[in-house]
């Protein structure tokens, strides 16, 4: 019963095999191979070593590269922290919220790309509904065009991106705060600890887990965040919002220089290696933990 | 009691979540309003909320001015319906071994699908294009449809054994005992058993799907009868004056079938959309 090899299990993997290594696994390795020859469109190419990476270098690429991850650490900071208060917020024991938690999600239902063309409008400077509202106020004294300028732009682009991922931060923060045990909650309530006191020392540390899992997933997918920046700037003005993604789109898809562009994709492949290990450390750290339970 | 607020925290907590409500749905509430306008009445200082001369008469002129609405709505669900068939081929079977079975490899092959979740599509873009090129792929639904699959895989593995994982064995042992074949086992037995964690993934990854076909289709096709409605809709703002009112109207349209499903099925959309992000 247990010298034969079993080919059944092995059988089953065959088409998420197929598909994954088609698709993911050997563009993986091909762009890693791109990145050293000066392939374009033309049918012809040939190794060049490095020379992609010097030149690569030799352009703004640490620019580009320090704008990635201030974009990425804003945006990811922003999100957690208004999915942590929306999910404390929609947990309240209070009529409606069942209502409250439906109303979250549409940003994360709707295609990104719908929802951005929504805030390209909400951007316009003079008929736009935050230039409008700002100056009703007089916060601005006249239009403003959010997306026009450098500064302005990169927060803009960060603001949507923020708001195409809050839903998702709310949810799954709100899921884990559901499952922390009533009873501690009685327990620092029958001890006298108020409202703040038990969010700071019971939700908090409970919570910690799934914050930081979150965190890491959101940095990665807002590092690979495309869509928000090409339809509202395509990386202008003048390069304010091009990160490391659409930096790579530009070169390669754009310009047609796939060698180059390859090796762009490889610095950013090696950027978010870094979350991946420390994520694959974790998992692997609470898979043990579970099969130990067991 | 500890669920008890009193009436001025209760007043806090309301417009607290007014406020974070009002962040969330103001593109959209913004996008009706605009949709409601005469154009000229879009283009117009000072910001008004309300007008008079509002109308649903984009509404109808969109069907004319944008005579592939209803292909690019239809074209939107039939890619993520087929990245949906195909991704469940794929999460299953590999989903229902890495469950039952234990066997070398295994471990590695989870192992590599974690990996391979972190890598985003758009880093791989440039073989994408080169293999679609050269597989005689581009400007076709394929280009659009095995990709968008491709990357919801290893989510949807994760999420399926952990509802196989909670069917009992003694199922299995049942049929192998009446002398059913494992493959019908499965097919028969298993399947019907699992058919919630099966309507979660495929859920999760129709929306995953729907919600990411921008840069295949960006990418991968120029033919207009083919583009998916994010795409379709994205040429209006290459015309020399965008036409907001009509654009915001074929939004909203255009997201119409997926916010009906979502009312029906957000239980499930929640199930998936908690437990993808966990992945245990």
């Amino acid at each position: 019963m247990k010298t034969r090899v079993d080919s059944f299990p092995y059988l089953l993997l065959i088409p998420a095999f197929l598909l994954t290594v088609t698709i993911v696994a050997w563009p993986l390795f091909e762009t890693f191979r791109l990145s050293f020859t000066n392939a374009s469109l033309r049918p012809t190419q040939k190794y060049v070593g490095f020379e992609n990476y010097i030149e690569i270098f030799e352009d703004d690429f640490w620019e580009v590269m320090s704008r990635t991850f201030i974009w990425m650490f804003i945006g990811v900071s922003l999100k957690m922290i208004m999915g942590l208060i929306g999910a404390v917020l929609l947990n309240a024991a209070l009529p409606g919220r069942a209502v409250f938690r439906l109303l979250v999600m549409p940003p994360w239902i709707v295609p990104v790309a719908i929802g951005v063309f929504m805030w390209t409008w909400m951007y316009n400077g003079q008929f736009g509904m935050i230039s409008g509202l700002a100056q009703r106020i007089g916060l601005l004294s006249g239009p403003f065009e959010f997306l026009a300028y450098k500064q302005s732009s990169f927060i803009a682009t960060i603001v949507t991106d923020v708001w195409v991922g809050t839903p998702l931060v709310t949810l799954y923060l709100l899921a884990s705060l559901q499952s922390i045990p009533k009873d501690l909650y009685e327990a620092a309530w029958t001890d006298g600890a108020s409202r703040f006191y038990r969010f700071r020392r019971v939700t908090l540390p409970l919570l910690a887990p799934a914050i930081f899992t979150m965190g890491l997933l959101s940095a990665i997918w807002t590092f690979n965040s495309f869509e928000v920046i090409w339809i509202l700037t395509e990386g202008g003005p003048r390069g304010a919002t091009t990160t490391m993604i659409i930096d790579t789109y530009k070169t390669a898809i754009s310009r047609f220089r796939f060698g180059e562009g390859s090796a762009r994709a490889v610095m950013i492949l090696i950027s978010m290696s870094l979350f991946m290990v420390i994520y694959l450390i974790l998992m692997a750290r609470s898979a043990r933990k579970l099969g130990k339970s067991s | 009691m500890i669920d008890k607020y009193k009436f001025h925290e209760k007043i806090g907590i309301y417009a607290a979540i007014a406020v974070f409500l009002f962040f969330v749905l103001a593109p959209f509430l913004e996008a009706f309003l605009v949709s409601l306008r005469p154009l000229d009445a879009v283009f117009r200082a000072p910001y008004r909320i309300w007008t008079d001369d509002m109308s649903f008469q984009a509404y109808i002129d969109i069907w004319s001015s944008v005579p592939g609405l209803p292909r690019y709505i239809f074209n939107s669900l039939f890619i993520s319906t087929m990245a949906t068939v195909l991704a469940l081929i794929c999460i299953i079977p590999a989903a229902y071994s890495v469950s039952r079975f234990k066997y070398r490899g295994r471990d590695t092959f989870m192992g590599a699908l974690l990996g391979i979740n972190m890598v985003g599509s758009t880093v791989l873009i440039i073989p994408l294009y080169k293999l679609m090129l050269n597989l005689g792929l581009l400007n076709t639904y394929s280009a659009m449809i095995i990709p968008g699959a491709a990357f919801t895989v290893p989510v949807g593995i994760f999420l399926m054994r952990s509802y196989f994982l909670r069917v009992p064995k003694e199922l299995e042992e049942a049929a192998y005992v009446d002398g059913a074949s494992r493959l019908y086992t499965l097919w028969r037995v298993i399947l019907p058993v699992a058919a919630p964690g099966i309507v979660v993934v495929a859920v999760t990854v129709f929306l995953t799907t729907y919600a990411q076909q921008f840069l295949f289709a960006l990418t991968f096709n120029s033919k207009d009868a083919l583009h998916p409605l994010p795409i379709g809709l994205f040429s209006f703002f290459g015309r020399e004056r965008v036409v907001y009112n009509e654009l915001m109207a074929a939004c909203l349209v255009g997201i119409v079938p997926v916010l009906i499903g979502f009312i029906f099925l957000q239980k499930y959309i929640v199930a998936g959309l908690t437990a993808g992000a966990v992945k245990e």
